[in-house]
């Protein structure tokens, strides 16, 4: 299968050019600190006496939202600028003359291309994303409710982030996608946030522009989705006594994304790619 | 198209907007031909290439490699290409680029280690074959490439400028190799600018120009005698204009050069000569090099 042997020159490169190495060691050095930071939870203080173990549990779920959220934007960020320049790089450099021109389909390519993304991406967050609540659960006790849908949700980002980002480098130079999707990204983003403030002041059209923005670019969608997976029943209790004001808060989400926002999320990443297969056929090399 | 032809072409085009890359090319490459493309830089020699292997679309026109529709999956199947613009993964040594290319290939893997092997050899990098390829001279990766498009033996091997980073020893072997390929069998279309080489290894050629083939034959056709030089005294001036129709004049009593003229027509020539009252004590064909002809059909 073709493109499988390109899905694996995608790992082999990251490996061989160490983009593995640098992505896990820093990774770990982010692991430690805030492992260390989570440590001291138990040591707050209030009035002289620890804090009840209902709200170091509430610090400890709101801070790996933040903490967390950190790790959704690197690999959103790493995904962007890896998946940007997997064509164009090849295409610009020459070494795709020499592989388009062997028995592959433009479109074994670029499924190979996008297969060894995901998989490049699938390591890594899951090992990291486990590694962590692991660490985490170890020094806190502390464990969030819904953690496979957690790195199901944030693989889902990364997967869109490495869709649009391959997409555009069929057409464009690597540093520019690479932009583009990073830019996006962060429109999403914003995106959900006018729709939690449309949600909360009840005005239709805002809100409609923000829930444009999640169906544009479903990053914002799904990362509300990971929010979700870590937020512990009285959290979300408690935060739903905020009454609709709520929604405007970015890191907090009372519901999961509904079902069919999430079969909407698939569609895009398959459409998304057709995309691509599209756009990399009609272009000369 | 036939089945001795490896390369069949006709009135293929390719325009980029406004600019024609390739005008109409029109040519035949029977099957164990080592068929010379010459022509200059920007004549469309990298665009017929990359046409005939899919990488670039037709804009009209039509033609078949290896009796199969340009770029399709069963023609690339059986052609090695070196491109003009050679490079390989930096990451990755010499040994795994023509793995990786074996795969491709579709070469079976039981035979990759021999395959892999001989291509080494062949090309002069068995001793730097695990190597990154990041730390290759460019004379070293065009080795390298050479290697790629000899990978799984195929049946058309395309050289767009296989020489241009070599030294001359590196030309030396790559004439060897397509000696070579050529006592195998193999077509080869060399596509260059270097005359010399071309001369040297190739069966026929096509001189294309502003992407328009100007002259295609073997080379005994293409540059065979078409001038010849007189040793003659007693020349007048109605004597020189009567031999005027046998083709363009240079000098006159003494000596006297004819170009464009058929060859069987020299005896005629002298016989008017002599008629006309003159003596002719010399006839010297004169043969052009593959350059002058190139530079003369260039200068048309």
């Amino acid at each position: 299968m073709p493109s499988l042997v390109v899905a694996r020159e995608i790992l082999r490169e990251a490996s061989r050019r160490k983009l593995l190495f640098a992505l896990v060691a820093l990774t770990l050095v982010v692991i430690a600190l805030t492992v260390w930071g989570f440590s001291r939870i138990a040591d707050l203080r209030t009035g002289g006496q620890p804090l009840p173990p209902v709200q170091q549990t509430a610090i400890t779920s709101q801070l790996l939202i933040l903490v967390m959220f950190m790790f959704s934007q690197a690999v959103m960020l790493s995904s962007a600028f890896v998946a940007a320049p997997a064509i164009s790089a090849e295409v610009e450099s020459g070494i795709s003359l020499a592989l388009l021109a062997r028995p592959i389909a433009r479109a074994e390519y670029v499924l190979g291309k996008w297969l060894g993304l995901v998989a490049l991406l699938a390591g890594y967050g899951i090992g990291a994303g486990v590694v962590e609540l692991l660490a985490v659960r170890a020094v806190t006790g502390y464990a969030p409710p819904h953690p496979i849908e957690f790195l199901a949700f944030v693989l889902g980002e990364g997967a869109v982030i490495i869709t649009l980002a391959l997409a555009l480098s069929t057409r464009l130079a690597g540093i520019v996608g690479g932009v583009v999707a990073v830019i996006a990204s962060g429109i999403a983003w914003i995106g959900g946030i006018v729709e939690g403030v449309g949600t909360a002041f009840a005005n239709d059209t805002i809100t409609h522009v923000g829930t444009a923005t999640k169906l544009i670019l479903p990053t914002d969608g799904l990362w509300r989705g990971a929010v979700w997976s870590l937020e512990p029943a009285a959290v979300i209790a408690g935060f739903a006594n905020a009454g609709p004001a709520a929604a405007g808060n970015p890191f907090f989400a009372a519901t999961p994304p509904p079902s069919a926002y999430l079969v909407w999320s698939v569609a895009w990443i398959a459409g998304v790619l057709a995309l691509a297969v599209w756009s990399f056929r009609a272009r000369e090399v | 198209m036939s089945g001795s032809l490896a390369i069949e072409t006709r009135d293929l085009a390719k325009r980029y907007g406004s600019v024609v890359a390739l005008a109409g090319l029109t040519m035949s490459v029977r099957v164990g031909q080592v068929y010379g493309f010459l022509g200059p830089n920007g004549a469309g020699k990298t665009t017929a290439v990359k046409l005939l292997l899919g990488l670039a679309t037709r804009t009209s026109g039509t033609g078949a490699v290896l009796g199969e529709p340009l770029g399709s999956r069963g023609a690339r199947r059986r052609i090695g290409y070196l491109p003009e613009l050679f490079r390989y993964q930096p990451w990755l040594g010499a040994r795994e680029v023509l793995a990786l290319h074996c795969e491709l290939a579709g070469v079976e893997r039981a035979r990759w280690e021999r395959e892999i092997g001989d291509v080494l050899a062949t090309v002069g990098l068995a001793d730097r074959a695990t190597s990154r390829v990041g730390t290759y001279s460019k004379g070293m990766q065009q080795r390298l490439g050479l290697g790629v498009a000899l990978i799984g033996r195929p049946a058309l091997v395309l050289l767009d400028e296989p020489t241009s980073a070599l030294d001359p020893v590196g030309r030396h072997d790559v004439r060897e190799i397509i000696r070579g390929l050529r006592q195998l069998g193999t077509t080869v279309f060399l596509n260059s600018h270097l005359l010399t080489e071309v001369e040297q290894v190739c069966d026929s050629v096509a001189i294309i120009d502003r992407g328009r083939v100007v002259a295609e034959g073997t080379l005994d056709e293409l540059l065979r005698a078409n001038a010849v030089r007189l040793r003659i005294a007693g020349l007048t001036r109605e004597g020189r204009a009567a031999l005027a129709r046998y083709g363009e004049l240079d000098g006159g009593d003494g000596e006297l050069l004819v170009r464009g003229i058929d060859p069987e027509r020299v005896p005629e020539l002298v016989a008017d000569a002599v008629r006309a009252g003159a003596r002719v004590y010399s006839v010297e064909p004169q043969h052009e090099s593959l350059e002058e002809r190139f530079l003369r059909l260039l200068g048309q």
